[in-house]
């Protein structure tokens, strides 16, 4: 079977105003199964943001490229969802019609564009909050209607950079295990940038740590967990264990 | 990433909204007691004869009969009616202009000397060289202003659009969106804060403009009115027409505040 997300040998240097250019990610290749959830870990600046925003399409490798299902990516596509650390909710809409965004454009009739966007609404708890501003919101709140949003045109591909990076830790592991819930009634094939090694362990079938100077894959490290995960498994001797051996691969990747 | 622009624009949300308007009743009895002490200090100079200007009852008498005789009017609305027309003129060029700069270098390499360069010079000063090119009639004077308001507003325009998150284009990109829908649904809204400061400075500055178009050149308009009056040593007669500009121009302002409070009260306030 083909990998549903295939980097293959992705390079990608940015020229720095008066500098030669700089190499922010050297020749990444790493295969994603479909329905697979894994998550990127490494220092800042090593080129998670980059690998994601090159299959995402929004910027382009310098060499290299990425494959969704067999095919090359070339720009944005709805098929690949994206959700980004700042939320990016629209300001001027409201939480429906953030969510709405998506369906509008393929052009949906408006009945069943808002019966979908009601139902992601509730999916992810903010039935009371449809018609709200997103500066009425928590940041919590922002990033659940970001998923909202994300979800509802119905990406295969779910492309997550730090989401839960802004938020406090209660709120984000909420999230995690809402993202979990939702990932194991509707399996989507998820990329997820964290900088927390924990949830990295934590949402992961994969850990990808990657190492910086230049920005490269380090190391793989399978989460031999089964899912559901659950609260127990978090405070278990086998998280501990795997945690720490994530930790000392993204702190301390010569020697591990 | 272009690397020239780099100066942080102003929040605009502040400046239009923000705490120079006050709040509450409170502010407002402030207020209306620094006009009536205002207009009291006024009354007491002018009867002690120090000054010789007119005291405030003989400036309302002299309105009064103004309003009365349908002059004050006809003055206003000559006035008004040349600052919309040019305004309303200079903005429908200018917001399309503005996006064009932002949006397409190359328009903005071939625009941007222009109005650096226009913008170094008074809008007045164009005066003369419009009534010899176009005449003594309206045209010259809408002109003028027409140039005061387009000025304004396209580099408040251009600097909206050039600051419009990339975050947002993006995450309109990735769901499915096109050029023209990213201009129409981000780009426009997010850049309204913006436009509408230069709107509301636009109009500020339109309104001096006409004033002093008309104070050059007119047979009508609250300026015309004044330069008359000036030659009868009309006293009075300048005062309504200060009052009256000031009322007007501050109504102006508030109607401004109002759409823009509308438009762009999604804001997140700092
Ligand atoms: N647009 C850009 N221009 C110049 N350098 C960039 C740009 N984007 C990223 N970089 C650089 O590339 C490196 C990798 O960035 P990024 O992928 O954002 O790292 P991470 O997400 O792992 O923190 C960093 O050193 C960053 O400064
Ligand atoms: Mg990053």
């Amino acid at each position: 079977m083909i990998p549903k997300i295939s980097f293959q040998d992705v390079s990608r240097s940015f020229e720095l105003a008066g500098q030669k250019s700089f190499l922010a990610l050297d020749k990444l290749s790493l295969d994603i199964e479909d329905g697979e959830f894994v998550t990127v870990v490494g220092p800042s600046g090593c080129g998670k943001s980059t690998a994601m925003n090159i299959a995402a399409g929004l910027i382009t490798p310098s060499s290299g490229s990425v494959l969704v299902d067999g095919a090359e990516v070339t720009g944005p596509g709805p098929e690949r969802g994206v959700i980004f650390q700042q939320y990016a909710l629209f300001p001027w809409l409201t939480v429906r019609q953030n969510v709405e965004f998506g369906l509008q454009i393929t052009g949906m009739p408006r009945a069943k564009r808002r019966e979908i966007a009601d139902r992601f609404i509730q999916l992810v708890g903010l039935g009371d909050f449809a018609n709200s501003l997103p500066k009425t919101l928590s940041g919590g709140m922002k990033q659940r209607c970001a998923i909202a949003r994300a979800y509802a045109v119905n990406p295969k591909i779910l492309l997550m950079d730090e989401p839960f990076g802004a938020l406090d830790a209660l709120t984000r592991v909420q999230l995690q295990d809402q993202l979990l819930q939702t990932w194991s009634q509707e399996r989507r094939t998820v990329m997820f940038i964290t900088h927390d090694v924990d949830e990295a362990v934590y949402l992961a079938s994969r850990v990808i740590v990657m190492a910086s100077r230049p920005g490269r894959l380090h190391r793989i490290i399978p989460v031999d967990l089964p899912y559901p995960r659950t609260e127990e498994m978090r405070l278990s001797p086998e998280f501990a264990a795997l945690r720490n051996e994530v930790w000392r691969s993204v702190y301390h990747p010569a020697e591990h | 990433m272009s690397s020239t622009d780099s100066a942080a624009p102003p929040r605009p949300g502040g400046f239009l909204t923000g705490r120079l308007l006050g709040s509450g009743s409170a502010m407002l009895g402030i207020n209306i007691v620094a006009v009536v002490l205002g207009i009291a200090i006024w009354a007491a100079i002018t009867s002690l004869g120090v000054v010789g200007l007119p005291g405030p009852m003989e400036v309302l008498r002299k309105g009064v009969e103004l309003a009365g005789s349908a002059l004050l009017l006809s003055d206003a609305l000559a006035s008004l009616g040349r600052v919309l027309s040019g305004f309303l003129l200079g903005i429908a060029v200018a917001i399309p202009v503005g996006f064009l700069m932002g949006w397409y270098r190359i328009a903005r390499g071939l625009i941007e000397p222009y109005v650096q360069f226009f913008r170094t010079i008074p809008p007045l000063a164009i005066i003369p060289l419009a009534i010899v090119t176009m005449g003594i009639g309206e045209t010259p004077k809408i002109f003028v202003i027409f140039l005061a308001a387009f000025l304004t507003s396209v580099v408040a325009t251009y600097q909206g659009v050039i600051t419009v998150d990339r975050t947002l284009v993006n995450a309109a990109r990735v769901l499915g969106a096109k050029d023209m829908t990213i201009f129409r649904r981000v780009v426009i809204p997010a850049s309204t804060p913006f436009i509408m400061v230069g709107v509301r400075i636009g109009l500020g500055s339109s309104w001096a403009t006409v004033v002093a178009a008309e104070l050059i050149a007119a047979q009508s308009g609250l300026g015309f009115r004044m330069q008359q009056a000036q030659l009868y040593y009309d006293l009075p007669t300048i005062f309504v027409s200060l009052i009256a500009i000031g009322i007007l121009g501050l109504l102006m302002d508030r109607i401004i505040i109002a759409i823009d409070r509308a438009l762009t009260s999604w804001q997140e306030k700092a």
